[in-house]
């Protein structure tokens, strides 16, 4: 090789790529001895720049190979024969297709179900007849010194202007949330939730009516419609057009009767008003509502004209928005164009309607996914080339009878593909049953999927097969592919069959890696939820029943209750702490008259003189609320230490903070208490500024019952009953603290549920994959076991040698894991939680022992029978 | 039919496989030619012609025996056709009519 010049690599592969084989071999050498010539004339490098040239140069119609139609055809002719060779092979080969098929099929079932989930949210809004035209209008919200927010909502004001004839605007539509109120139908009453929507709501969007007329039903004011579901409740009937609904004092009439909504749109309601309704009644009252930027409650939606474009309308927002913001201090409100199809799976808006799920989830799901397939993939792959000793014949035969790589490495794809398939039959099986336990994982789960089948569904369910066939098939089908026929045949002990061996390990190391990743991940995720329930919040919610107040005076429910015996007190306040809902005030602080002061945002519970005690929060100094006044003209304040951290009141001594005064809501507050720091909102923020106003009644807000029970389901229905006694129209609305806070971290629940399901199955397949590699190596190497054994080995010793390897493949594969889930937990996961425990080593490693013990004893077994196999039976047969 | 006419370059290229005898192969030709046209013969036009030659039926070739030389290609050797000899003696025979035909042709004069 260095003796002589050689002319370029590349150049002589592309000349055989393109050239004719009748006349390659010629010319190749016509070439070199051109190659060598000028080498020896004017040196290597100009030698081989020629070379090159003169490759590139040969490029003509005369040389080029002919496309042959002949291969392609005996590929299309030998279909046939691959499949019967493949269901052969197969068949004689149970174990191996076993753990083929069940692999793809475990790992395809979660493909699957991904594929759905795209699907329907793909599918979302698709409902509409003008699903393409129909625009949302958002809202880029900037006040000066703040962070900007994008909403999806905006100002009635937006619908006003839109109304004053935008070109490429062939229509829109005005949508409010947070009609809320109880409908009075005759003697009965009901509560109900409605949104309000402008004439043209069905010009726009398409929600057939089956009784009344689209094109009026939302004209007048006090003009009501129902959907089937909401008439059914409320009449029990469809037959209500023309009713009357009377809410407070007004009376709303039926002018129509809306289909039910399906599942996938992100507009939902019970019921309609008219727009023209809440300008008769809350937009008369309040102008402020109508001003520009007032963009918190109101979703405007367009349909672009057939021959408009959405830059034309852009830039009559932009217009709009710039002739607005001149009456506008320090404020900018800028509009802009968002397709409907967008929403379900677009970025993120505050006050968004409906579901929406970011793509960046959607990708790690899709990657969970991709990567359990591909772990069984693995196995596909490697077990196939440790077969190779066994099929290599077959190849070789065939390439004696004139296959072509190309043929070989159809046939393999082709049997790859086959056995994908035929996992997609049983993935198909183990989705249906994935899709119901998915559907069931939460409540709202069924309210944003459905998941049905669609022939798109269907056409990416096959394409996945057919890549995952490919996927797993390529590489044993290159190894196959690249077989030599006579040394296949001359002697097949002569293939180097080990000689992929780094490759296999390579895969077995990758797939165990996985495993113990994910099998760590779900036991220390798990550790670290289990966390979050039992966190000290620096107050107690043992035994504590918080029941929603809807709208009524406390006083009167309380005195039912309190007549419960297990119910041993009750205190009231405006919210729960803890869930991960915040209220707050601008707090401001002068500590003499003559400071200009210092004001900051406070969290803030109002609450009752018995909601300490009960919680158990401690107070470090001064007392719990003493005076008992009306709503409006309270004075007391109870604050926690990073109140006095905040302002530096009293030099942050608790007990010299006592009698200062803070300023809230116009309010002048006294401090009498300095309680110790809890947590306010979940583990996931600081703790920060916290203080307890003093209310007697909250009627939004709630009851908190300390029940010492040993029953508690009696319990429940002696409350349930003093409910029913007190609210006939309301359902009671009551939880237990710790069931609440359970609630507010159940995504992690839930997380944790998806990625022990994925570490289960990654753990099945990596063991499978495992174990069929141990199988076919113990029985490769029968003959030599047999041999040692008759020269004197030892069964253990035999067991060892077995073994050795593949303990090391998973050694590497734990020392890469471990060290790994920990940093993704200490670096990743971990960082969006001011407060955790620490990670727990032992949960990892036991995790992973299970898994390595798990290996071991399939390990083991087999080997421990291939050492006590009779050396007599093994040998005889040569 | 068509091609059956022989074009100039091609009569020489024919004419030096002949000449060359058994030692006829693409690289051997394009030395061969330089050698009596005194211009250089690339052998992408050489090849090119030696193909058609081939395809018109006026030379045949086979390949020889493998060569170190060649990084082990074997050389394609040409020999000319019966068809090819009786294109060039044609080729000839036409050549010397013309030239018979003129009166009294003086090199010498013309000059």
């Amino acid at each position: 090789m260095n003796k002589d010049p050689q002319p370029p690599q590349w150049a002589t592969a592309f000349l055989r790529w393109y050239c004719r084989p009748r006349l390659l071999e010629d010319l190749e050498g016509d070439l070199y001895e051109y190659f060598i010539r000028n080498v020896r004339r004017k040196g290597l490098r100009y030698a081989r720049l020629v070379y090159w040239l003169d490759v590139i140069k040969f490029l003509r119609p005369y040389t080029i190979r002919k496309i042959e139609p002949l291969t392609f055809l005996t590929q299309f002719m030998m279909i046939g024969s691959y499949f019967k060779t493949s269901r052969r092979n197969l068949v004689r080969n149970k174990l191996f297709s076993f753990i083929n098929v069940v692999g793809l099929a475990v790992s395809m079932s979660v493909g699957l179900l991904v594929i759905a989930i795209v699907n329907d949210l793909l599918s979302y809004d698709d409902f509409h007849e003008k699903k393409d035209r129909i625009y949302r209008v958002i809202t880029h919200h900037q006040n000066d010194g703040q962070t900007p927010m994008d909403l999806a909502s905006t100002s009635v004001r937006t619908a006003q202007r839109l109304a004053g004839d935008v070109p490429g605007v062939e229509n829109f539509t005005m949508l409010r949330n947070g009609f809320s109120g109880d409908a009075k139908v005759g003697q009965n009453t009901f509560p109900l939730e409605a949104t309000w929507a402008d004439r043209s709501f069905f010009k726009v969007f398409t929600f057939p009516l089956v009784a009344g007329d689209p094109a009026t039903a939302l004209q007048q004011p006090y003009s009501l419609v129902l959907t089937e579901k909401t008439a059914k409740r409320l009449f029990g009937s469809t037959q209500v057009l023309g009713k009357t609904v009377r809410f407070d004092t007004l009376d709303y009439q039926i002018t129509g009767v809306a289909r039910d909504i399906q599942t996938l749109s992100h507009i939902h309601f019970d019921a309609l008003l008219s727009f023209a309704s809440w300008d008769a009644t809350i937009g008369k009252k309040q102008d402020e509502l109508y001003n520009w930027d007032n963009v918190w409650s109101n979703y405007t939606y367009i349909t672009l004209a057939k021959n408009g474009s959405t830059a034309g309308v852009q830039r009559a927002l932009s217009q709009i928005s710039s002739e607005e913001n001149k009456a506008l201090v320090r404020k900018k409100v800028t509009l802009s164009l968002q397709p409907l199809k967008d929403i379900a799976l677009g970025r993120k808006l505050s006050n968004n309607m409906g579901p929406r799920m970011e793509p960046t989830t959607l990708w790690i799901l899709a990657g969970l996914a991709f990567v359990i397939i591909l772990s069984a993939c693995f196995n596909y792959t490697n077990l196939s080339v440790a077969r190779s000793l066994r099929r290599s014949r077959e190849v070789g035969v065939r390439k004696i009878i004139g296959a072509r790589r190309s043929h070989v490495l159809g046939q393999f794809m082709t049997e790859a593909v086959l056995i994908s398939f035929l996992a997609l039959v049983f993935s198909f099986g183990l989705y249906l049953v994935l899709r119901r336990e998915f559907l069931a994982l939460d409540p709202h789960i069924p309210e944003i999927f459905k998941l049905n089948l669609s022939v798109r569904s269907v056409l990416s369910f096959i394409a996945l097969a057919i890549i995952t066939g490919l996927v797993a098939g390529f590489l044993p089908a290159v190894f196959f592919s690249k077989i030599n026929a006579l040394s296949a045949m001359k002697d097949a002990s002569g293939l180097r069959i080990f000689r992929h061996i780094g490759l296999r390990r390579v895969l077995i190391v990758a797939q165990y890696t996985l495993s113990l990743v994910f099998i760590a991940t779900t036991l220390a995720g798990y550790s670290q939820y289990k966390g979050f329930l039992n966190f000290d919040l620096g107050f107690t919610t043992e035994n504590i029943l918080n029941i929603k107040l809807n709208g009524a005076d406390a006083a009167a429910l309380k005195k039912e209750l309190s007549e419960i015996p297990e119910v041993s007190k009750i205190s009231q306040s405006s919210m729960v702490t803890s869930l991960g809902s915040m209220y707050g005030f601008d707090v401001k602080y002068r500590p003499n008259a003559s400071t200009p002061g210092d004001s900051a945002l406070v969290w803030v519970n109002t609450v009752d003189e018995n909601y300490l005690p009960i919680h158990q929060h401690k107070l470090i100094s001064g007392s719990n609320f003493t005076l008992r006044p009306e709503k409006g003209k309270e004075s007391e304040l109870i604050v926690n230490q990073q109140v006095l951290k905040r302002f530096n009141i009293g030099g942050r001594d608790p007990q010299k903070a006592l009698g200062h005064v803070l300023k809230v809501d116009g309010q002048d507050l006294t401090i009498i208490g300095v309680m110790k720091d809890f947590h306010y909102g979940t583990v996931e923020n600081k703790i920060e500024p916290v203080m307890f106003r003093y209310s007697q009644s909250e009627p939004w807000g709630y009851l908190n019952l300390k029940i010492a029970s040993t029953d508690l389901a009696s319990t429940m229905t002696k409350i349930e009953s003093a409910w029913k006694r007190f609210d006939k129209i309301h359902p009671l609305k009551a939880n237990f603290y710790n069931d609440q806070i359970e609630d507010a971290y159940s995504r992690f629940s839930m997380m944790i549920k998806v990625i022990g399901f994925l570490a289960f199955l990654a753990i099945c397949i990596a063991s499978l994959g495992l174990f069929g590699m141990v199988v076919f190596t113990t029985e490769t190497k029968l003959k030599e076991i047999s041999i040692r054994k008759v020269l004197g080995a030892s069964e253990p010793g035999l067991v060892y040698l077995l073994c050795r390897g593949f303990i090391t493949l998973l050694a590497v594969a734990a020392l890469i894991a471990l060290p790994a889930t920990y940093l993704l937990f200490d670096k990743v996961l971990l960082t969006g939680f001011a407060y955790h425990q620490p990670i727990s080593i032992p949960e990892m490693l036991g995790g992973a022992l299970i898994v390595m013990l798990l290996a071991l004893v399939m390990i083991g077994s087999q080997t421990a029978r291939a050492a006590r196999s009779n050396p007599a039976k093994v040998l005889k047969s040569e | 039919m068509k091609g059956t006419n022989l074009g100039e370059f091609e009569e020489l290229v024919l004419l030096t496989i002949a000449a060359l005898a058994a030692e006829a192969y693409s690289v051997a030709i394009c030395d061969e030619l330089e050698r009596y046209t005194g211009r250089s013969a690339k052998l992408g036009v050489v090849h090119a012609v030696l193909n058609r030659l081939e395809e018109k039926g006026l030379a045949k070739s086979h390949l020889g025996d493998a060569s170190a030389t060649r990084g082990g290609k074997r050389k394609r050797f040409y020999e000319v056709t019966h068809a090819g000899k009786v294109a060039l003696m044609r080729a000839k025979e036409l050549r010397e009519a013309i030239w018979r035909n003129i009166p009294g042709f003086n090199l010498e004069g013309s000059i």
